[in-house]
């Protein structure tokens, strides 16, 4: 006895042969494109020629740091895709308001002195005050927007979300202003660097110590509060079948709305974190971290908290060195400027190597289909 | 809400929502940049429009019920009155608490747009240094509690009276607004002097606009079967006739369009021409999206890179190859190249579930734009320089460029003519076929022998062709292309103007070209709306917001479509008709 299922299966592959083709074909392309990049800088390096190991290791550095903003804001949007099966695009603009907020904060801050005199009370503040509007942005835009359509056609929420991002994007440009805001410096210790275990070469910024070692607490955080709370287990419960844990009594509602809460407080911390990192905040601050960080959770497996913790922090690795890394081995010019060119094309790799993520994705029932 | 009753908490609720509305409105510079652009000379300006628009409309709903099917109607009431009223004040007392606030604080350096100049407006006093808080709490309470209470009594007049109403209401905004093209058409039949006696500064006259709301008020009152004669006169039982008559409709609609330039003058057949250079990238998108149903977000590559090969081919300056051919001859390598993209950017993606091929497409979008920008790439597509002199369309006796946009009009109908065929004829053939059952199920699609594949890749490549000709076309408009002319904006734009007309429908793609691109304007090209030029794009959320939350189907349903949308409903009203079946048997 054959199933509906294998056979379908049969037929795709009988029928398909050309599409895998050319997706061998792009396999085998990005495979051979990466390898010669990488011997080419490889011989540039052993040549003398490129950026010097302590270069090298900044690069790193500030790849892991940015990747774990990354990570953080991945976090969210995999949760809520776990549980509703839908991209909240609106995310990354949850993740901006926490950026917004910290910029306030932190030119309050300043201006009263507290930023310089006692700057880690200052930074804890940042972070929560960024925390809890993100969370608050987070779980408005679930009632207002998402509740309504939770039976909806899965394409209708996504462009929902869409919708939800553009009106949040202008909202901060028309109320703060379209100009780029600077966030105030950090005082000099943050911005020197310090000889991690004291090896002498693991001479590192400390921000971006500082940033990474934020980002883990916090995650580490997510995951404990995930699986060792109750409010966790009716999370995990209601990602896995909504009908049988409103059956077991959860409700399904609330969990759905902790998840946007969680998700969001998430993305408000990284937003503190980015604008430490880049002292930089503007109202399109949200975009293209919010697409990167999506293109992380599907790296790591979408609905998969470690996932996407893991493809946080590849994915900004890979943005961090990978231009240099592969793209100057091939001697192209300005390849900065390609970084995210490097990323969207991470994001079609995975998606065309390995669709369900690194460490495999967690879905419910109904959005296996 | 029990009968005469009224029911405090929705109150509250719809009066807060009010008031939140008119802060954001206020907060986001509305109301002040608005101001001096009048509506009804002297006394409304657009500003007070934005500022008030809501509490009518939130003081009817709070006396709203939704009648289900099995539930009691409540009898109107001066009740409803009363909560609108409620609701007005209580809006009109939270945009007074952030006149209050502004006026103490000085909130500027978080919201910017919270400055003196705004409390002076909102308290409609004169100076600027010392208004007249008081007095201006006061009116805005009022105002707002009139409006609320208006509202409210919506109820209390026959259906017919409240639609008069509205159209009274909405053809003063109608002509008010729409001051540019009325008087322009006035002026090239002569009547400029008439121009005088309706307009001033813009604004409506108060008489005119008294005129004008009779207008309104005399079309509203009309049933709704008369005022759809076109429709009716369409809806014969016969199908040739059917056919005969939507011919003639067309014809007749075609032949206004094209008389329509020389009547409005370059600057409004500039918009047109916009208008339908984004129709055309709609109707594209509408076979991948409304046809097929699949998202995709990174539809403006195409459009990059039918503009840059009509670009590089005809130009003197492109950086690295320069044949200069003239325009006609860049189609067909303009179609090849959109195909060869299609099918490039169609392949990786096709087995991708929905979502993911979604926001995988918008990489793409931002891969073709971000290379055309870099370095690397510059020595043949000029990077940030984008490429420069590209002539115009060479007709043999002329040259059509930028600056006729009355021709640039005519091109992109007739490749919106084209693709209309396209779509009709596609929609009605095997292919279309294919598709709308692979929208509704794709397994059993594939069971039923339907080879998705290929039917993905031909909506892929279609939709390509299309934005790679409006690329084309764009290119010889502006005469020179640059990397920015083509953000993932323009995509999303463009997939708003498919959704809000309605998906699968190119009736409805038509009508949301019309209503929001020549309206309120493309993302960066102007609209009929100049007013509102900054602030269009949040208005695109918002209105993309609204439209998923309570029409999904878009302006202009495609009916199978809309089946699909309100599948659960129709599920419900089955299943409450059943019920009533049931009840209905006597029990044994």
């Amino acid at each position: 006895m054959v199933s509906a299922a294998e056979t379908i299966e049969r037929v795709r592959r009988s029928r398909f042969n050309w599409v895998d083709m050319f997706l061998n074909a792009l396999r085998v392309g990005a495979v051979v494109f990466i390898a010669v990049g990488l011997i080419g800088t490889i011989i540039k390096f052993a040549g003398g020629e490129g950026p010097s190991a302590a270069a090298w290791r900044d690069l790193v550095v500030s790849g892991l740091a940015q990747g774990a903003a990354y990570g953080l804001i991945a976090l969210g949007y995999s949760m809520v895709y776990g549980v509703l099966g839908f991209i909240n695009f609106a995310h990354g603009e949850v993740f901006m308001s926490g950026a917004m907020t910290s910029f306030f904060m932190a030119s309050y801050f300043f201006d009263t002195g507290l930023w310089i005199s006692n700057f880690v009370v200052a930074l804890i503040l940042v972070i929560l005050s960024a925390t809890v509007t993100a969370t608050i942005v987070a779980v408005l835009i679930e009632r207002i927007a998402y509740r309504p359509l939770r039976n909806a056609p899965r394409l209708i929420p996504l462009i929902t979300s869409i919708g939800v991002s553009f009106f949040l994007q202008y909202s901060a440009a028309f109320l703060f202003g379209v100009a780029n805001k600077s966030v105030p410096q950090p005082p000099a210790w943050l911005l020197a660097k310090i000889d991690l275990f004291g090896l002498g070469w693991l001479k590192l910024e400390a921000t971006k110590v500082l940033v990474i070692a934020i980002a883990i607490v916090s995650m580490i955080a997510l995951y404990l509060f995930v699986e060792k709370t109750r409010t966790g287990r009716s999370m995990r419960a209601v990602a896995e079948d909504k009908e049988i844990a409103a059956l077991m009594g959860i409700n399904v509602d609330r969990t759905i709305v902790t998840t946007f809460a969680v998700g969001g407080a998430m993305a408000g911390i990284a937003g503190s974190l980015w604008a430490l990192l880049f002292r930089g905040v503007s109202f399109d601050t949200g975009f293209l971290p919010g697409i990167k960080a999506f293109t992380a959770a599907v790296l790591g497996g979408i609905g998969n908290l470690a996932g996407a913790m893991l493809g946080g922090v590849l994915l900004g690795l890979f943005e961090g060195v990978g231009p240099l890394l592969i793209l100057d081995g091939w001697g192209i010019p300005g390849v900065s400027q390609l970084k995210d060119v490097v990323a969207f094309f991470a994001l079609v790799l995975v998606l065309v190597f390995r669709p369900t993520g690194l460490l495999g994705e967690r879905l419910s029932e109904d959005e296996r289909a | 809400m029990i009968k005469g009753e009224l029911n405090v908490k929705k109150v509250l609720r719809a009066g807060l929502i009010a008031g939140v509305v008119m802060v954001f409105v206020s907060a986001i510079g509305m109301v002040e940049d608005f101001d001096s652009r009048k509506v009804i000379d002297p006394f409304l300006s657009l500003g007070f429009l934005a500022l008030f628009w809501y509490v009518p409309r939130a003081g009817y709903k709070v006396g709203h019920e939704e009648v289900l099917e099995g539930m009691e109607e409540h009898p109107v009431s001066s009740q409803q009155v009363v909560a609108g009223l409620s609701v007005g004040v209580v809006g009109g007392v939270v945009i007074s608490i952030l006149v209050v606030i502004a006026h103490v604080m000085d909130l500027r350096d978080v919201f910017i747009r919270l400055s003196p100049k705004l409390v002076a407006t909102l308290t409609f006093s004169d100076s600027v240094a010392e208004p007249n808080i008081i007095l201006g709490i006061v009116w805005l309470i009022v105002i707002s509690a009139v409006l609320g209470a208006i509202g409210g009594a919506l109820h209390l007049v026959s259906d017919r009276l409240r639609r008069q109403i509205l159209f009274a209401v909405g053809a003063i905004f109608v002509v008010a607004m729409l001051e540019d093209v009325i008087s322009q058409i006035l002026r090239t039949l002569g009547l400029g002097s008439a121009n005088r006696l309706i307009y001033r500064a813009a604004a409506l006259r108060i008489v005119p606009a008294i005129l004008v709301a009779a207008a309104g008020f005399f079309l509203g009152g009309r049933d709704r079967a008369e005022r759809s004669r076109i429709a009716r006169y369409l809806a014969d039982p016969d199908p040739a006739e059917r056919r005969r008559k939507s011919l003639i409709v067309a014809a007749i609609t075609l032949a206004v369009v094209l008389i329509a330039p020389w009547l409005l003058g370059s600057l409004l057949s500039e918009i047109l021409a916009t208008t339908a250079i984004f129709l055309l990238m709609g109707l594209g998108l509408n076979i991948v999206v409304g046809f097929a149903g699949l998202l995709d977000l990174g539809y403006v590559a195409f459009f990059a890179v039918g503009a840059y090969t009509s670009a590089i081919l005809t130009s003197p300056l492109s950086p690295f190859f320069a044949p200069e051919w003239p325009w006609w001859y860049t189609l067909p390598p303009v179609i090849l190249v959109g195909i060869l993209a299609g099918i490039f950017v169609g392949t990786p993606v096709i087995r991708l579930r929905g979502d993911y091929l979604a926001i995988v497409t918008l990489g793409f979008g931002e891969i073709v734009r971000i290379t055309f920008l870099s370095d690397a790439a510059s020595p043949w597509f000029g990077g940030a320089g984008g490429i420069r002199n590209i002539p115009g369309i060479p007709l043999g006796f002329d040259t059509v460029s930028g600056s006729d946009p009355e021709y640039i009009l005519y091109f992109a109908l007739a490749l919106v003519l084209l693709a209309a065929w396209v779509s009709y004829a596609l929609l009605n053939s095997r292919v279309g076929r294919a598709w709308t059952a692979m929208r509704e199920d794709e397994s059993v699609a594939e069971v039923m022998g339907i080879d998705t594949v290929k039917a993905k890749l031909s909506a892929f490549v279609v939709g390509a062709v299309l934005a790679s000709l409006g690329g084309a076309l764009f290119s010889a408009k502006l005469g020179s292309i640059f990397p920015t002319s083509f953000e993932l904006l323009i995509s999303i734009v463009i997939l708003v103007v498919v959704i809000v007309g309605g998906m699968g429908n190119i009736l409805g793609v038509a009508a949301g070209a019309l209503v929001l691109i020549g309206v309120l304007g493309g993302p960066r090209q102007p609209g009929l709306l100049q007013e509102f030029g900054e602030f269009k794009l949040l208005i695109y959320g918002v209105i993309l917001v609204y439209m998923m939350l309570q029409r999904p189907e878009g302006l202009i349903p495609n009916v199978r479509r809309s089946r699909e949308l309100h599948h659960d409903e129709m599920n419900q009203d089955a299943w409450l008709k059943a019920q009533a079946d049931t009840a209905e048997e006597p029990a044994t």
